[in-house]
């Protein structure tokens, strides 16, 4: 058995070019672009508003959330659908990978020259044959730095 | 007595509940006499009621289950094995208690000597006294086998105890019980009531939330079809709809008495803590909302009542010296009131002073002395709910903190309620609360802002204006470059909801502004376009957007799109236009001589006009709601009755010929503006509200007319109210 609670499955995407991992077990479901509502004056990363039949999910930019250059506009990004303490969220990535088998790889702490951002939303990384895999965690992930206002405010 | 009532129901549903979970542990016992567990979930049972009849004042079921008690503590302690003798008797006894908990519900009282309890009593005593360890071993050993042995104690008790899914066999006790006096299959409490676990309502909450969203969309995406059949099936769908909502949101209501319950003893340990005496008296026990509104409101009610008892309610020696009785009242009082709930607090003590809350207020920087010596008492008063606002001369542990009210206010208003105060220094303070009924389905304004559509709701909505043309110079000034609308004499400082959502500040031609109030901030929105008005379900947004006060969740509009609410105290933040009260912004505009008038049309086309002030409402009657009274007409109107004059008739016009199916009328009202009198005046519609300078001419002069002027380049009646009334002899 592992050391980490990590799970041996994770759901892969890509992501400015890095690979990145989250456990099966906090994906819902992946769907495709959804049409979102803005939400004006909320932290960049916040996207929009989605409809996912009925209930109301925030889509985040992991992009963004991660300090990573913006999509060109014409990309559409695909939503990696997580569940978080109670609360779904939405996950905008750029490409969805294959849900692959890590339990023969170890987590290896972050490399330290890895950005902060990222580095502050990611449990670790897995050294695959072929590539380097960022693995998730949710709980740090969806959560939105508040930034004070930028926009807006009165002057 | 009412309240007596309410905990007697509620402890008959509870003890219903109880002996239902005794029956089976009992017969769990029996199987394993040893467990200590059932003999103290036993004992607990019984001890509960015992100790709730002794406070409601039920001797026969508290000297039963004492004695019941008794018995089971020597067996949950050891002393005593039990037997299946054993068993049988505590059967018979819960059989008694059953009887007993029926003649409660019957008569309210216990003393109804039908229910034998004596010998039941003593079957429990013997059964005590007798020495019971020889039960031992056959009791423990083949509960299963029917041949029960010799019992050494009172044969009479157990007839047939190896039947033990019928323990009304044994003693007389249930037997009257059994044939209780009416036959009618009237339901007792327990039968009637389900305990339903919360999680499951909310889920039903949700799932009739969807419903309603999917009914608006099948509703938008069949509108004009020629499909008769899916029209009607969509027809049915909104009705059913409509009734499983409203039938799901009745299961969440929950009285406000169960807040009240908590009151008695509050008001009793602060007023010993406080040396006051107090008389508490509550109405409107079953007055029934939102449990989540109830639950959101438990703080601040509780809050008020201390402050009631704390600021309040004078000592004995005070109040005496001032001439009242030693005790104080508290007067708590629950109602519906149109769409709504509310709450009063009232007390009769010192009341609040507006020069000591004007003085604190401009000393902590509230306001400023012009703006205080500009409000009228009334606005004064509320400006407890400031943040960082206490008179309190000393920081006691029960109020005075200074963010107490602030935090009353804030909380109430998270639900869509508002509170207010009235107060008359020596006599005594009310504070009113106005809450919605449900939180989860709100009525709404729709509207849009660049290409979004967002929801406004409606309980913060006043009026709706639009502003084109010249009017859009003439009303609309720069203050230090913040706009304000001069509406009817009163300056409405303006916020562009573009801009506060971030985008520039666009020009226009025309304006849309949506009047918005919340609690003492009025204030003009302007937005793109004003779509409809819809019933919307309230979702959350998440956490993430918390700090975004401008946004009181969101919702999903029939296309199936998310749309945000507006949170309009939310938007008043936003904008910094808490510390504008009323006042300022009620400044009467009284440098120049404009009048703000209504323009109506009557007779085929004429028009006559009534100053704005004097017009208290516009209302729309069915034709058919008219009745005669007398020789007048008359409609029913708020729990009233409005009596109805036809202008045109009245000041010797011809009425325009032909019946209209909808009246139009102008609600005057006049008198004591605490109760006042109410007219119709029926019209056949509304031009316009123009505000001009009225230059009188005294063409036309007659009774129920000044004269003419000209507004808007045609002659208009000028029409005077009073004599209209006078004429009619309506509330003289």
């Amino acid at each position: 058995m592992s050391t980490t609670s990590t799970s041996s499955l994770h759901c892969t995407f890509r992501v400015a070019g890095l690979d990145f991992g989250v456990a099966v077990e906090d994906v819902q479901e992946v769907l495709r672009h959804q049409e979102m509502t803005p939400v004006p004056r909320s932290p960049e990363a916040v996207r929009g508003l989605i409809n996912l039949r009925g209930q109301i999910v925030i889509a985040l930019d992991l992009r963004l959330r991660l300090g990573l250059p913006a999509r060109a506009a014409d990309e559409r990004p695909m939503n990696v659908i997580v569940r978080n303490r109670g609360e779904v969220v939405s996950l905008l990535v750029d490409d969805i990978g294959d849900v692959i088998d890590t339990s023969e790889h170890r987590l290896e702490p972050v490399p330290s020259t890895v950005p902060l951002t990222i580095q502050g939303a990611v449990r670790g990384v897995l050294s695959l044959p072929d590539s380097i895999l960022l693995v998730l965690d949710p709980d740090r992930a969806v959560d939105v730095p508040t930034a004070p206002d930028a926009t807006g405010g009165t002057p | 007595m009412d309240d007596d009532a309410e905990i007697i129901a509620e402890f008959l549903v509870e003890s219903h509940e109880n002996l239902d979970q005794l029956d089976r542990d009992l017969v769990a016992l029996e199987q394993d006499p040893g467990s200590r567990d059932l003999l103290s979930s036993i004992f607990r049972t019984i001890h509960t009621i015992k100790g709730t009849s002794g406070f409601l004042a039920l001797g026969r079921l508290e000297q039963l289950t004492h004695v019941g008690e008794n018995l089971l503590s020597k067996l949950r302690d050891g002393e005593m094995l039990l037997t299946r003798e054993l068993t049988g008797t505590l059967l018979v006894m819960v059989d008694a208690v059953r009887a007993l908990l029926a003649v409660i519900e019957e008569t309210g009282g216990d003393a109804d000597t039908t229910v034998d309890i004596v010998s039941v009593m003593d079957a429990l005593t013997a059964a005590m006294e007798a020495p019971a360890e020889p039960a031992q071993a056959p009791a423990s050993a083949a509960p299963a086998q029917v041949a029960a042995p010799v019992a050494p104690i009172e044969p009479a008790v157990l007839t047939e105890p190896a039947q033990s899914d019928a323990p009304a066999v044994p003693v007389q006790p249930t037997a009257p019980a059994n044939e209780t006096p009416d036959d009618e299959p009237r339901r007792g409490v327990a039968d009637s009531s389900v305990r339903v676990d919360v999680d499951l309502l909310d889920d039903l909450v949700q799932l009739v939330g969807e419903l309603v969203l999917t009914r608006n969309q099948i509703l938008q995406r069949t509108e004009g079809r020629e499909d008769v059949e899916l029209l009607r099936a969509a027809q049915r769908l909104d009705l059913v709809a409509s009734e499983l909502q409203e039938g799901i949101m009745a299961t969440r209501m929950q009285p406000i008495g169960q807040v009240w319950s908590k009151m008695p003893r509050i008001v009793r340990d602060l007023a010993n803590q406080l040396g006051r005496e107090v008389d508490l008296d509550m109405q409107g026990h079953d007055t029934e909302l939102d449990r989540s509104l109830l639950e959101a409101l438990r703080d601040p009610l509780t809050h008020l009542v201390r402050n009631a008892l704390d600021h309040g309610i004078q000592t004995p020696a005070e109040r005496i010296a001032q001439g009242k009785p030693a005790k104080g009242n508290l007067h708590l009082k629950a109602s519906h009131e149109s769409g709504q709930v509310v709450v009063e607090i009232s007390d009769d003590g010192r009341g609040i002073d507006p020069v000591k809350i004007a003085e604190a207020a401009v000393r902590r920087g509230v306001i400023t002395h012009e703006a205080a010596a500009r409000m009228d008492p009334r606005e004064i008063v509320n400006l407890v709910f400031h943040a960082g606002f206490s008179t309190a001369e000393a920081v006691t542990n029960v109020s005075g903190r200074g963010v107490g009210m602030d935090v009353v206010r804030t909380n109430i208003e998270r639900i869509g309620g508002t509170v207010d105060i009235t107060t008359r220094k020596g006599e005594g303070t009310t504070v009113r609360v106005r809450i919605p009924l449900t939180l989860a389905i709100i009525p709404a304004l729709i509207v849009a802002q660049a290409d979004e559509r967002y929801a406004i709701p409606q309980a913060n909505l006043v009026e709706l204006v639009k502003i084109e043309g010249e009017a859009l110079t003439r009303d609309i000034e720069h203050l230090a470059g913040a706009p304000v609308l001069r509406l009817r004499g009163h300056l409405l400082p303006l916020v562009s909801l573009g801009v506060v959502l971030g985008e520039e500040q666009a020009q226009s031609d025309a304006l849309t502004v949506i009047v918005v109030q919340a609690d003492d901030i009025r204030f003009g929105l302007c937005v793109d376009d004003v779509h409809d008005t819809q019933e919307i379900v309230v979702k959350p947004i998440g956490r993430q957007l918390k700090s975004l006060g401008m946004y009181a969740g969101a919702t999903i509009m029939g296309d199936g799109r998310v749309s945000l609410i507006l949170d309009v105290p939310g938007l008043a933040r936003d904008r910094n236009l808490t510390a504008v009260p009323t006042a300022v912004v009620a400044t009467q505009t009284a440098t120049d001589d404009t009048t703000a008038l209504l323009v109506m049309e009557i007779s085929s086309g004429r028009r006559a006009a009534v100053p704005i002030v004097e017009v208290s409402r516009l209302e729309e009657f069915d034709a058919a709601q008219v009745e005669p009274s007398g020789l007048e007409e008359v409609v029913q109107y708020r729990d009233g009755i409005l009596p109805l004059i036809r202008l045109a008739s009245t000041i010797g016009l011809p009425e325009t010929p032909g019946e209209p199916s909808r009246l139009n009328v102008v609600v005057h009202e006049f008198g004591d503006p605490a109760s006042p009198h109410r007219v119709g005046i029926v019209i056949d519609r509304v031009l316009d509200v123009v505000e001009t300078t009225v230059t009188r001419s005294d063409v036309g002069r007659r009774p129920g007319v000044f004269g003419s002027a000209v507004v808007q380049e045609r002659v208009t009646d000028l029409v005077d109210l009073s004599a209209v009334i006078n004429r009619i002899g309506v509330g003289a």
